[in-house]
């Protein structure tokens, strides 16, 4: 049971559609969406006609309308794959956004009972987060614990909490050349925490099952990275591992939160790690380029805002990374037509650092 | 790629120590006998030296209260806390062990969610004796566990990770609450076993509660100094709180890792809040002051030992907190007769130089 205040007409749940028969996937997810307005975006790529069941309150976007909206001039962004959710996030206009992939269903948890995952994530999103000083008990705000003995005062009342990154069971987002070495291998651990990343520390998010506060976070979530060989299996990409960066980044500078843990969604098994290993393993390779510039960016005082930011990055990537290679120059391109597209079609101002930061 | 870990954890039972600091009796040794029976205790005896201890038959021990302490380090003895469980770091700078594993005489064995009986050390270490990885966040915990691996994203030149300096366990029952949280939430209990080990990242600070924890003594020892507490100091119950942040900024400093979560004992005991907040009163707001000075310590590049790293913050904190009050002059002082009091008593290890005021 949620212990906040927010209501369901704040929540817009994005499904990128991967693949055309959404029947079982919804059906799965209707005693926990049913309530919410969802938004479909159906993978450009795909020819075949979407099917969805009755009985939900929802938009379906397709190609047309990525083309009609976008246009042609922003070429450097490309919604295809596992990208077209992001079309979606464009689109809403409500103030927390969950997102999960269509070939997970809803987990239980370890005593057996069904996981809200959309709770969770909102309770994440609502209570604050606490990223500079660890709690030892983990997220403080959690029914039955609190901050432990010497947990500063001051620092009590945490901060807002921009993205809550949810896990998986069955089938964990590991990297292909991982689950290529043991195949058998399925994360059976429910792991009863929600933990708030410390600032400063970067990870890698997972855009399997999140959800963010789409003010403060959607500037910094698009189709930025994009591998040359990205296909329509998550080992195939690292687009979000990007984003998650660059979300960090930016909520380590105003003084945002990133929370990590529960909820869990329950991930089928699909595709091949060898035959995805074998096509793809040029993200492997990048992210050794990738989490060290992460690691040294510094923004300046002048921004204030998640487009400020973005916008600093973005010249930082084509200072110091797109040199590496084509796939950076292009990520920075994309990032800045996203930035303009945000602004021009995207709502809200985006996030300021509090007047105390 | 993260090691499977099928094989037996070993016990370590010749490297490793297991401290404990009691001022009434050693009772709660006999639910622990199984696990702790195959190894070396040292007990640190707090309060009136004249009282006898008993320590329950078949376990190997050796015992030192306040008399041995003066006897043992003479007037390096000041460093060591009186009426105060940070007394216990005095059994750490005797021990001849690598390993150390320190309890307190109200924690008793946990059960886990299948109602097993957690071998606490055991898992201590499982810890210690897999890498950190304080580098990069791994969103599936310690990827070193069994039936855990890295996340898609992760760099592979990081998954190597850095030697586990120490092991922060956690406690089921009696939360390690502060005085005023206990007085708010008298009756609050912690219920809730949460599976994970993870490594607290580089940068980050934590409040390390001294109940329940496990070090390899050689990666970190020297930086175990519990501080002055108790009788005759302003301020008590910060000890390990003390400890913890010393210890996280030398860890990050030299590349070692620390973890925490598992394993869980169950703390039966909760300490008189009124009691409490006497005690931690100062450090309640001294703290404020604290935290920001750990937060920004840059470390020279020469500190490339434990104790030069040490020496060197006890000059900060003279030299930064000192102004906050005088305590804090006191206890740099004590920070560096403990050090010269560690060189003296563990000759072979570590390569620091008299701490003269060179660096």
């Amino acid at each position: 049971m949620s212990q906040t205040n927010i209501g369901d007409d704040e929540v817009d749940i994005v499904i990128g559609a991967l693949h055309a028969d959404l029947t079982s996937f919804l059906n799965e997810w209707r005693p926990l969406f049913s309530r919410f307005h969802l938004i479909i975006v159906k993978d450009p790529d795909l020819r075949e006609e979407l099917k969805i069941p009755e009985g939900f309150n929802l938009h379906v976007y397709t190609k047309s309308d990525i083309d009609r909206v976008v246009g042609s001039s922003y070429t450097a962004i490309n919604f295809s794959g596992y990208s077209c959710r992001y079309f979606g996030y464009l689109m809403s206009r409500k103030k927390y956004i969950f997102s999960v992939d269509d070939d997970c269903i809803p987990a239980k948890d370890d005593k057996g009972l069904s996981v809200d995952a959309v709770d969770q994530h909102i309770t994440n999103l609502a209570t604050p987060a606490t990223p500079f000083f660890f709690n030892t008990l983990y997220d403080p705000f959690r029914k039955g614990t609190d901050f432990v003995r010497g947990y500063p005062f001051s620092l009590r009342s945490g901060v807002t909490c921009a993205l809550s990154c949810g896990l998986w069971l069955n089938l964990a987002d590991h990297d292909a050349p991982t689950q290529a070495l043991k195949p058998g291998h399925r994360n059976s651990r429910y792991v009863d925490a929600v933990l708030t990343v410390p600032a400063r520390a970067l990870m890698p998010v997972s855009g399997v099952n999140i959800a963010f506060n789409r003010e403060l976070a959607g500037p910094a979530l698009f189709p930025g990275l994009r591998l040359a060989a990205e296909g329509k299996l998550r080992w195939e990409t690292v687009e979000d591992i990007w984003c998650g960066l660059c979300v960090k980044v930016v909520c380590d500078h105003l003084g945002l939160g990133v929370k990590t843990g529960l909820p869990y969604v329950w991930r089928n098994d699909r595709g091949n790690a060898i035959e995805s290993l074998k096509k793809e393993w040029e993200g492997v390779k990048l992210m050794e380029e990738v989490v060290p510039f992460f690691q040294s960016v510094r923004l300046s005082q002048a921004a204030v805002t998640t487009e400020d930011c973005m916008l600093e990055i973005v010249a930082l990537v084509k200072e110091r990374l797109a040199t590496l290679d084509p796939v950076f120059a292009r990520a920075a391109q994309a990032m800045a037509d996203w930035i303009k597209l945000w602004k021009a079609v995207g709502s809200g101002s985006g996030s300021s650092r509090p007047s105390n930061g | 790629m993260a090691a499977p870990s099928s094989t037996a954890t070993p016990l370590l039972k010749d490297e490793l120590d297991i401290v404990i600091p009691t001022i009434r009796n050693l009772d709660f040794l006999e639910m622990w006998r199984p696990f702790f029976q195959p190894y070396h205790l040292i007990i640190v005896q707090d309060g009136d030296p004249s009282k006898t201890i008993k320590v329950p038959d078949g376990f190997d021990y050796e015992l030192y209260n306040r008399n041995d302490i003066n006897k043992i380090l003479g007037p390096k003895a000041s460093c060591i806390s009186f009426k105060d469980s940070a007394c216990r770091c005095f059994g750490y700078m005797v021990s001849k062990k690598k390993y150390i594993f320190t309890i307190d005489d109200d924690c008793f064995v946990a059960k886990d969610p299948s109602g097993k009986q957690i071998n606490a050390l055991e898992q201590h270490i499982k810890n210690l004796l897999s890498p950190s990885t304080p580098f990069f966040f791994n969103t599936l915990y310690d990827p070193f566990r069994e039936g855990a691996d890295y996340v898609r994203g992760y760099p592979f030149s990081l998954r190597e990770g850095v030697p586990t300096a120490v092991s922060h366990g956690l406690w089921l029952n009696i939360p390690d609450y502060d005085a005023p949280t206990q007085l708010v939430k008298p009756l609050e209990r912690n219920t809730r076993f949460v599976d994970a080990v993870l490594t607290i990242p580089k940068g980050t600070l934590f409040p390390m509660c001294g109940m329940n924890l496990a070090f390899d003594r050689d990666l970190i020892g020297p930086a175990m100094y519990f501080g002055l507490m108790g009788d005759g100091q302003p301020i008590g119950r910060y000890d390990d709180m003390w400890a913890g942040w010393c210890v996280k900024v030398t860890c990050d400093h030299l590349g070692l890792g620390v973890k925490t979560g598992l394993p869980y004992i169950w703390h039966s005991k909760a300490s008189n809040p009124f009691v409490n907040l006497k005690k931690e009163y100062n450090g309640i707001f001294w703290q404020e002051e604290i935290i920001p000075f750990f937060q920004s310590v840059s470390l020279p590049k020469d500190c490339t030992t434990v104790q030069k790293c040490y020496v060197e913050l006890a000059k900060l904190v003279k030299e930064k907190l000192g102004k906050v009050d005088p305590y804090f002059v006191k206890l740099g002082d004590a920070m560096v007769t403990w050090i010269e009091a560690w060189d003296e008593l563990n000759p072979a290890g570590g390569s620091a130089k008299r701490p003269n005021g060179t660096a």
